[in-house]
């Protein structure tokens, strides 16, 4: 069943992008999960978690329900039903965190679960142009915040971008590769669009790291019942992804892929 | 270990759990990860003539007794889900595994079509959906609702199968289901599948809304438990065909009281939703402990117990 959150803050991230922070706590959500949020009569779309407690959610404009939401302000209220799905599941003690666009949105929460373990954390972030990197100068302030004090870890962030507005010109497969010369992490967690992670995967592979990739589908039931959120058969071969493997129940985060 | 072997017209399943439509049934790759979870059938997701998208989201929700959906029979046409279906034949074929297509139609010369179509990918038996609750705007009262326009499609159906046994699935909210059943197995149904959904409605009290996007939708799950054991109990009273027995079934448990009332199989679908896939194996495996405990060695033994 959906339950009641009342908006409290939101943050306008870019120039297509708020943060919106609720009322209260998602209890039990992991950073990779996801929650459906419904705004009556307009309609139900998945959201990762950017926050658990409380709940926050990163939205980008791309369709009427996306600006339904935007058109929100403190005080409204949004109806989610959650947390749903296979989240991110850390292991070992450095991890590196892999972001293309708007699928940084689910790795704020991810670094903060894993700093607060004492892990340590590289964070790459992938965009098109500056306008479209987002959370750099979150996680930036995730590393000074945690520089200050001498027994905790510290965060890298590295940025690219395709024009080279903002960090590095290129891909952010770039920015993995001297991530892991730098420093060689346990695992790699990623997020973004499904040409990104495929390559990526790939990269892992090469370097005999294991990956963790949040994947993006049409989510319907969000139960793992409606059979609507398969991947492509060439993506989940590339990604080396099990037959039959749905993203709303079984991801969407495939674990040790 | 009880001999968990079921006899379904012709066919012998390696346990009595059949995956129920709508769940999952919507690709080879879905249908074989069913089917190696543990059922002893799978049932595709109904198809129609033509490709539908389905109903806008949402399109179920979990509540406090199960679950409540109003997908609105997304398939992608019967030409393309007789491809689907006969790769899925094949790859369930090493396994012992009974594939069952499902099919839908809006009119009794539609339905005649899509079986014809349907019957070409040779599912070892076709189960006809006269009773899907969710799409009444389009469509109109769903043929399970009355014994003359039951038998006018399954009579249709039938000499368009070209001797492939069907199975119709019948609604739950009808005043007598046992002159359906009776009204069906006359017109040549060769089994009956017991129940749909119950047709329902959820509202959200902040909202001031309909959940669903659809505003009515099926229940199921366990608040339909009863409502269907009713329904199969009355049915077997009535008729002399196989049933899959098909409503709330989340245990093994669930499974016995479903045989108990008559049943031949027996559906399972919500279960996949809280349990996982996995359920379908699992249900079968607590059937097998409860014989035990009990003291049943085959499925006869506890079948109809209850009549």
């Amino acid at each position: 069943m959906h339950q009641t959150f009342t908006i409290t803050e939101v943050h306008t991230e870019n120039y297509r992008t708020k943060t919106f922070i609720f009322d209260r706590a998602l209890p039990e959500a992991q950073p990779g999960q996801y929650v459906m949020a419904w705004l009556p009569d307009v309609g139900e779309k998945p959201f990762s978690i950017a926050g658990a407690d409380p709940l926050a959610l990163m939205v980008v404009v791309v369709g009427p329900f996306s600006e339904a939401l935007h058109r929100l302000n403190v005080g409204d209220r949004v109806w989610v039903r959650g947390p749903l799905g296979q989240g991110f599941a850390l292991r070992g003690r450095h991890h590196l965190l892999v972001g293309g666009g708007y699928g940084v949105a689910p790795l704020l929460f991810l670094a903060r679960t894993a700093l607060a373990a004492g892990h340590t954390v590289d964070v790459c972030i992938g965009a098109r142009t500056a306008r479209d990197v987002l959370l750099a100068g979150a996680f930036e302030k995730e590393a000074v915040s945690n520089q200050l004090s001498a027994v905790s870890p510290f965060i890298v962030v590295r940025v690219t971008t395709d024009n080279g507005s903002m960090g590095e010109k290129g891909l952010v497969t770039q920015a993995v590769e001297a991530a892991i010369a730098a420093h060689r992490p346990d695992g790699v967690y990623a997020c973004g669009p499904v040409p990104m992670l495929t390559a990526l995967a790939q990269q892992c592979r090469v370097h005999g790291l294991p990956y963790q990739c949040s994947w993006e589908a049409h989510l319907r039931c969000g139960l793992g019942l409606c059979g609507s959120c398969e991947l492509e058969t060439s993506t989940r071969q590339a990604a080396h992804i099990p037959a039959g493997w749905l993203v709303c129940k079984d991801g969407p985060v495939m674990r040790d892929g | 270990m009880p001999d968990l072997t079921c006899d379904f017209l012709n066919l012998k399943l390696h346990n009595p759990i059949v995956l129920a439509s709508g769940i999952l049934g919507t690709s080879a790759d879905l249908l074989e990860r069913a089917a190696l979870a543990g059922a002893g059938a799978v049932t595709a997701k109904s198809c129609g003539p033509a490709p539908r998208a389905g109903h806008p989201n949402p399109v179920a929700v979990e509540w406090e007794h199960g679950l409540i959906n109003a997908i609105g029979l997304s398939n992608p046409g019967a030409e393309e889900e007789a491809r689907m279906l006969a790769e899925t034949r094949a790859r369930l074929e090493p396994l012992g595994v009974v594939l069952i297509a499902s099919i839908f139609a809006g009119t009794v010369a539609e339905f005649g079509d899509v079986a014809h179509i349907i019957a070409r990918a040779r599912p070892y038996l076709i189960e006809v959906n006269i009773s899907c609750p969710n799409v009444a705007d389009e469509f109109g009262t769903p043929f399970a609702a009355t014994c003359e326009s039951a038998a006018a499609v399954t009579e249709t159906v039938k000499r368009n199968v070209g001797g492939i046994p069907i199975s119709v699935k019948l609604a739950p909210n009808v005043p007598n289901i046992g002159r359906i059943a009776a009204a069906a197995v006359e017109a040549g149904a060769d089994a009956i599948t017991a129940v749909n959904t119950m047709p329902g409605m959820l509202i959200n009290a902040e909202a001031g809304r309909p959940v669903l996007a659809n505003r009515v939708g099926g229940l199921s799950g366990p608040a339909l438990k009863p409502i269907a054991l009713r329904c199969v109990y009355e049915i077997a009273r009535t008729v002399r065909v196989p049933i899959i027995g098909t409503g709330g079934v989340i245990t093994g448990r669930d499974a016995a009281e479903m045989l108990m009332a008559g049943a031949t199989a027996v559906g399972v679908g919500s279960a996949v939703g809280t349990r996982g896939v996995t359920a379908l194996g699992s249900i079968a495996a607590e059937l097998a402990a409860f014989m035990t405990q009990e003291g049943y060695p085959t499925l006869e033994a506890l079948r109809g117990l209850a009549l």
